[in-house]
């Protein structure tokens, strides 16, 4: 590889084409190779600015089209690593492509397995569940605005803040990464999950059940009634912890709304519910 | 086709998309329904439909390499009978949800073997040099998603508003009952979906703190926002400075999240 006198470094213009572009990776998601051509297509206003030359361009391109898969918005921050290795072997430096591709696929596997449960199992959950409590108790349409917001302005926020970060870094990430500051963040993010999730059971599960208990001379009690004043919430606790114990014994969520919707026509038929 | 059924399809497009790519989340259900109700002229009707469908659907996920149930198809189809010209009630809406998701995550899955030749193709191109063609096909993909939901969902829409509704009319009362139970209940297999990602035995007490002060009607979900992120904050800390030294933070946490994923996608 030739040594051009002045380095090439990636134009802010570049980055921003290129936190542009992650926004379409998971498009050509496929099962032998995953997001590899949603990778590649990430990195090309990169190749286009490092590489004058058409056969280290096919290199370049070739090598980022293997296999790759990752929570998208964890690729942020290694498409901002990949960006500064590109960034040195183009100026010089021997960085191999099993190097480049060691990283990415390093990073990949660890990075999913703490981001999947806080975007998708706690942020989001908690989010849309927000919102929709704002839409159904008679604020409309704030509710898809919040969400939407809500939602955007973060991911923008952190897609643009760990590709920056992991460019001005380079490898030196996977060594801030390993003091356990983001497992950190996973348990406090759980812990907020769980509790709003915890929340979020009785308020917003609607059960009640219609049989009347006659109790002697003082009148008539509601089944419904009775039970709300031992726990409000206590059916929805119930089926919720039934719900998870039988996800847990690997049940298919699509068993579980089968036969929610089945104990729901039967017990309306028997009379139980109302 | 007039206005509004175009803008409909559009809709579908954009959802198609966004159910893949998982960006911009427009195809979540509070989104995708409120704007075919928009578009409908009917915007309140699909925001209920939407919020109700919500709940529904926030433990859906695609994890890994796991598809989940699609959201997309469900919301802008379901959104079109119930705000559109059928005008079938938000409780039917919910329950025709869940075929419409099945049938779309089988077609997520499809998905991901037709593109595979366009793949094949960038690897041609890539061993040419060329650019531009990946970048081209990489769009190109991308329009396949947009029609992975605006094709079914076109196909839907074809089905005559008069025969839903005698379809409708014809179920028995004790059926619509059950629906409407149901429209309510199923929101506990979403919870459950979504607990499991993250519980583990040191956070099953914030989950019953969690149920035990949201009974109290007082508390506003922001409140109680505020009481988990308190409650995780001295956690956090005081886990920090018991353990064994600045590293302790990190000691135990990293088996349980590779734990969590490892049974979601034994589970999902």
């Amino acid at each position: 590889m030739t040594t051009t006198k002045r380095p090439t470094t990636l134009t802010l213009g570049d980055q921003l084409r290129i936190f542009g572009r992650s926004g379409l990776e998971q498009a050509a998601w496929n099962y032998p190779r995953l997001q590899n051509l949603g990778f590649c297509y990430i990195m090309i206003p990169a190749i286009q600015r490092l590489y004058a030359d058409r056969t280290d361009r096919a290199a370049a391109a070739t090598r980022h089209l293997t296999s790759f898969n990752t929570m998208p918005y964890m690729q942020s921050l290694i498409t901002g690593v990949t960006l500064s290795l590109e960034e040195q072997r183009a100026n010089g430096q021997a960085i191999s492509d099993d190097e480049i591709n060691a990283v990415k696929v390093g990073m990949m596997g660890s990075l999913a397995g703490v981001a999947d449960p806080v975007w998708w199992g706690t942020w989001r959950p908690i989010l849309s569940a927000f919102a929709a409590s704002l839409a159904l108790s008679g604020l409309g349409i704030l509710g898809p605005i919040v969400f939407f917001v809500g939602w955007n302005v973060v991911r923008l926020g952190f897609r643009w803040w760990a590709q920056r970060w992991g460019y001005r870094r380079g490898v030196q990430i996977v060594e801030d990464l390993s003091h356990g500051i983001l497992q950190k963040l996973t348990l406090g993010a759980s812990i907020v999950g769980m509790f709003i999730m915890g929340a979020l059971v009785p308020r917003w599960t609607r059960i009640s059940l219609k049989p009347v208990l006659v109790t002697g001379r003082h009148g008539t009690y509601a089944l419904q009634a009775l039970l709300d004043q031992l726990l409000p919430g206590l059916l929805p606790l119930v089926l919720t912890l039934g719900c998870v114990w039988l996800i847990r014994r690997h049940v298919k969520p699509f068993w579980l709304l089968l036969g929610v919707l089945g104990l729901s026509i039967l017990g309306y038929w028997w009379g139980l519910f109302q | 086709m007039n206005i509004s059924t175009l803008a409909v399809l559009i809709i579908a497009f954009l959802a198609g998309i966004g159910g893949v790519v998982d960006e911009w989340e427009v195809h979540q259900p509070i989104i995708a329904c409120t704007l075919v109700g928009l578009a409908l002229g009917h915007p309140l009707v699909g925001v209920t439909l939407g919020a109700s469908l919500q709940l529904i659907t926030l433990g859906w996920m695609n994890i890994g390499t796991v598809v989940g149930p699609d959201p997309a198809l469900a919301a802008v189809v379901t959104a079109w009978w119930v705000a559109g010209p059928a005008q079938l009630p938000v409780a039917l809406g919910v329950i025709l949800a869940l075929p419409l998701a099945w049938v779309g995550q089988w077609i997520t899955r499809g998905m991901r073997q037709v593109v595979v030749p366009v793949v094949n193709r960038a690897d041609r191109a890539a061993a040419a040099g060329d650019l531009h063609r990946i970048t081209r096909l990489q769009l190109l993909c991308t329009g396949l998603q947009g029609l992975r939901t605006l094709l079914p969902a076109a196909l839907l829409m074809v089905v005559p508003a008069s025969w839903l509704q005698t379809g409708y009319q014809a179920l028995p009362t004790g059926l619509q009952g059950g629906f409407r139970v149901a429209a309510g209940m199923l929101v506990v297999v979403s919870f459950a979906l979504v607990i499991n990602t993250m519980a583990t035995h040191q956070l099953w007490p914030f989950f019953f703190l969690g149920f035990a002060l949201a009974t109290d009607q007082h508390l506003s979900l922001i409140a109680l926002g505020m009481i988990g992120v308190g409650l995780a904050v001295l956690y956090l800390g005081w886990h920090g400075n018991s353990g064994s030294g600045s590293t302790s933070g990190g000691a135990t946490p990293p088996s349980t999240t590779d734990d969590d994923l490892d049974r979601e996608l034994d589970d999902l």
